[in-house]
């Protein structure tokens, strides 16, 4: 880079685009960084967008509304009866006795009598939009099978929005959901956090100011893909799981020394950007501040595994035996981050108390097992074994267009048989693993998740106790605007790949 | 280890006078699917493997009594369509034999003969209610997967019912893609199959085929083409429903089954004109293929409600999720199916559909598979307590329920691998 003080800020920007680098003003590292002298272009430290794809998502037109007389689960484990919940300008207001709370006189109610409240469902593992309905070959886009690495792939740019499978999700109290990159990979990409609204685009669906994600895979698929994948042999790595764990370290240490050259490319800029900010010394020994720093190269995939390491970027793992799983603990130690959650963990309750004591979640099913090896300890217990552990934190996921649409279902099947095992947790409880739970994991706890004043209004009215067979999800409120409505079909959204075709607009 | 009080109660009764001893369920919420329809306080008494009387009078002197006040009692369940004791690992082809696609033989193919008792997923499914089953392979190559059989949960070696008892085919986007590439392709070939068997063994005697089956394959095909065992036709989409039901003017001996059925709401009418039963998952609502963009969750009640005889199932859940089958049924409830109807359509009907006409039912004289719930079986939250299979109550224990029993207390001295369940 040339001298500092040649270089206009437009020669700069040019520069800078060209390579695909954004200039700062204010440079993300140092929010505190005082502005350029006025008579010269002060260089601005190289620093990349880290929302170049933002969320354009805007609430549903909604109206403030009062539900009254409902059994309420709070998501934080308590439950109501005859209790209220009050939602104003898209965010719950109050939740408790209708005789304690203050409204505006008119307000709209519902009456919830003989009907559950509850914070909205939130799927922490789902593939629609990556790999959506129709399954048609054209419509496979949740695995960038081109290599075992492959972290600089985001999800959300593969998803389809027209996706028939959202609309069905929402019937099933879905509000929120991860989008993740399919399993084949060790690293299969960014994972995004969105919204179970209809949109246009992604971006419309993004759910605003959450992290990203980045999904992991251990064990049969990735060495199963890569190893003897295609047909070919003898292929490429992995081929068994020391590979997978010998592929993760060694993606881990280029990132680490990545990260290393972004860490003292920033210190640098902040040294030298203090020093040429000093008013220049008048004996004539000191030649200046000198050049700035040069920023290192840009590494897509790096940027990712980066953000990993920074605590910016939580990883979810999918992850199926026990002594997998305390391997990939191992691991993360190793380098220095933290899993959010396995995905998967059909073993988990054999490991239950260490993931407990480690802080991580286990996403798990309900009752799936025996389609693989590394599932073939399945057991009905898992959810409820791994909530019971000292630190314990389940969640119930689908990873399936069908599930997804019944995740309180599948709550209640391990709820039943976590009791019967002597496992007593009670159903406002095990509602902590349908939103609390998976917000925790996905960081948007502060946000979502839990119906406590100040939170979005994400919410459901189930027609009756949420974990019968016979119960649906009568209304669903995002943001507190009505999403589904199960008695009006103006508020069932049929998507574009449905007009037209038989079928368009039936219950479904 | 955890056993209820009701089963351990059932377990003394596994003396070696077992079978002629009388048991007497009392007290309990008896389905029966007969014209007796649901009792309550109801009585169930059985012996030698059958049921002597259901009705509300008192249990005869000397009966062994089962007091099942609070609960239901229920005949055992009825997978309409499994593949349990077919696959022990999906994934790991040795032990998985749902199907042959190297075999030069299809039609001829039985599962009776690839059967395992000893599969784990029989346990698992047996201890959720489930006391029979209709098993069968995928095709593996062609349209034809071979004949099924009907098995009874218990594990024995003797544990197959009844050998070949259907014959599975697939038509739609499947059959299409495995004929050759078309619909058409799909027809002619099974049109073709049809000629070959009911021709057999014309044609046959000097190069040892027909127009396109050998002659093992017409031999298998032949007890279908006469109306001896119905042919299950997997099928979708409305119009290849309707093609197939025209076999029923062309070939008025062969007996119908359409399992999948996801566009069957559409042509109602015409399925219960035919008298064709059909075997549905009630869950299908995404437009996933193009055969089946009308999927709708009210599929199963609106078949009812034409007239057209219901079983429930699913056949991608088949090797270890058979006992999905309940969770189907109560979201059929849920979406239009009378209780009635659903229920019976996990019990009575697949026995009736598959001749089965013992089974099913709680009726004088019929076979003693009795289950004791602790609530409404199609709740999700409810649980089977005891399981009698012809008059035996079973062990209510699982590779499951094991490794449970093993890890549900992390906190021990030696290692799991020394405690035995």
């Amino acid at each position: 880079m040339k001298r500092w003080k040649l270089i206009s800020l437009a020669a700069l920007m040019a520069a800078a685009c060209a390579t695909g680098a954004e200039t700062t003003t204010a440079p993300v590292a140092d929010q505190t960084a005082s502005p350029s002298q006025p008579m010269k272009a002060m260089p601005t430290r190289i620093a990349y967008n880290p929302d170049p794809y933002p969320s354009t998502y805007k609430p549903l037109p909604n109206d403030d509304v009062l539900i009254r007389n409902a059994t309420v689960f709070d998501g934080l484990g308590g439950e109501l009866k005859g209790g209220a919940v009050l939602i104003q300008g898209g965010k719950i207001t109050a939740v408790g006795p209708e005789a304690s709370m203050t409204m505006p006189a008119g307000i709209r109610t519902i009456d919830g009598t003989g009907r559950f409240v509850t914070p909205g469902i939130i799927d922490i593992h789902s593939h629609l939009g990556v790999y959506p309905s129709p399954g048609i070959s054209a419509h496979q886009d949740g695995n960038e099978v081109s290599g075992p690495v492959t972290a600089e792939v985001w999800a959300e740019h593969a998803i389809w929005p027209h996706d028939p499978g959202f609309t069905r999700a929402m019937a099933g109290g879905i509000t929120a959901m991860q989008i993740l990159p399919g399993s084949a990979n060790l690293f299969g990409g960014r994972g995004v956090i969105i919204k179970n609204v209809p949109a246009r685009t992604a971006q419309g669906m993004k759910f605003p100011g959450a992290p990203y994600t980045l999904k992991m895979a251990c064990g049969e698929n990735p060495k199963r893909v890569y190893g003897y994948g295609g047909g070919r042999f003898p292929g490429s790595a992995p081929f068994s799981r020391m590979g997978n764990i010998a592929g993760y370290r060694e993606a881990w240490q280029r990132a680490s020394e990545y990260k290393r050259k972004w860490d003292k490319y920033n210190a640098d800029f902040d040294a030298w950007e203090k020093k040429a900010k000093t008013p220049a010394p008048q004996t004539g020994d000191d030649k200046g501040a000198g050049d700035p720093p040069s920023a290192p190269d840009r590494n897509l995939e790096l940027d990712t595994l980066m953000g990993v390491l920074n605590g910016e970027i939580l990883v979810q793992h999918h992850c199926y035996r026990a002594d997998e799983m305390a391997q990939v603990i191992d691991l993360s130690k190793e380098f220095g981050y933290k899993v959010s959650a396995f995905h998967h963990g059909v073993e988990a309750y054999k490991i239950a108390d260490l993931l407990g004591a480690n802080g991580i979640c286990g996403a798990l099913w309900a009752d799936w097992w025996g389609f693989k090896a590394e599932a073939y300890d399945g057991i009905r217990e898992n959810i409820p074994m791994v909530h019971k552990a000292a630190g314990g934190c389940a969640i119930v996921h689908s990873d399936d267009a069908n599930g997804i649409q019944r995740l309180n279902q599948e709550a209640a099947k391990a709820l039943a048989d976590g009791l019967k095992a002597g496992i007593n947790v009670s159903k406002a409880e095990a509602w902590t693993w349908l939103s609390r739970n998976p917000a925790k994991a996905l960081g948007i706890l502060d946000k979502t998740g839990t119906l406590e004043a100040g939170k979005a209004a994400d919410v459901v009215i189930w027609s009756g106790d949420p974990f019968s067979s016979y119960t649906r999800a009568d209304v669903v409120f995002v943001d507190g605007a009505v999403t589904w409505d199960r008695k009006d079909p103006a508020r069932r959204p049929v998507v574009d790949f449905e007009l037209g075709q038989p079928g368009e607009g039936d219950v479904k | 280890m955890i056993r209820s009080l009701l089963l351990a109660a059932s377990i003394a009764s596994l003396s070696p006078a077992a079978l002629a001893q009388t048991i007497a369920f009392t007290g309990g919420k008896v389905v029966t699917n007969t014209n007796q329809g649901v009792i309550e306080n109801g009585t169930v008494v059985i012996r030698d493997g059958r049921i002597v009387s259901v009705g509300t009078a008192a249990p005869p002197s000397g009966a062994t009594v089962i007091d099942a006040k609070g609960k239901w009692i229920t005949p055992g369940l009825f997978a309409a369509f499994s593949r349990m004791g077919l696959s022990e690992l999906d994934s790991e082809d040795p032990t998985n034999d749902t199907s042959a696609p190297g075999s030069d033989f299809q039609a001829a193919l039985r599962a009776a003969d690839a059967f395992n008792p000893s599969d784990t997923a029989i346990a698992v499914t047996r201890i959720e209610g489930f006391t029979r089953a209709a098993i069968v392979g995928s095709p593996g190559k062609g349209l034809f997967g071979g004949y099924g059989a009907i098995i009874d949960t218990t594990g024995d070696f003797d544990s197959i019912n009844a050998r070949d008892t259907f014959m599975i085919a697939r038509l739609g986007e499947a059959g299409a893609g495995a004929a050759g590439g078309s619909r058409a392709a799909s027809w002619q070939w099974l049109l073709a199959a049809i000629d070959d068997a009911k021709a057999y063994p014309r044609g046959f005697e000097d190069d040892n085929e027909g127009d396109l089956l050998s002659r093992k394959e017409a031999v298998a095909l032949k007890p279908v083409v006469e109306g001896r065992v119905p042919l299950m036709v997997e099928v979708y989409n409305a119009s290849d429903i309707l093609q197939v039901l025209t076999l029923r003017q062309r070939e008025p001996r062969m007996k119908l089954v359409l399992l999948g059925a996801t566009e069957g709401w559409r042509v109602a009418d015409q399925i219960a004109a035919a008298g064709v039963p059909v075997i549905v998952n009630p869950l299908t609502n995404l437009p996933d293929r193009f055969e089946i963009l009308a999927a709708t969750l009210e599929n199963a009640g609106r078949l009812q409600k034409a007239g057209v005889t219901v079983a429930i199932a699913d056949p991608n859940e088949a090797t270890h999720n058979t006992r999905f089958i309940l969770q189907l049924a109560g979201n059929a409830v849920a979406n239009g199916m009378t209780w009635d109807g659903a229920f019976k359509a996990i019990s009575s009907v697949p026995a009736v559909l598959y001749g089965q006409t013992d089974l099913g039912v709680l009726r004088q004289g019929a076979v003693a598979d009795v289950v004791i719930w602790d609530g409404d079986p199609l709740e999700l939250m409810s649980s089977a307590e005891a399981v009698y299979i012809a008059g035996v109550a079973t062990d209510m224990e699982s590779r499951q329920t094991k490794l449970r029993d093993r890890y549900l207390n992390l906190d021990e001295p030696l290692p799991q691998a020394y405690e035995r369940q």
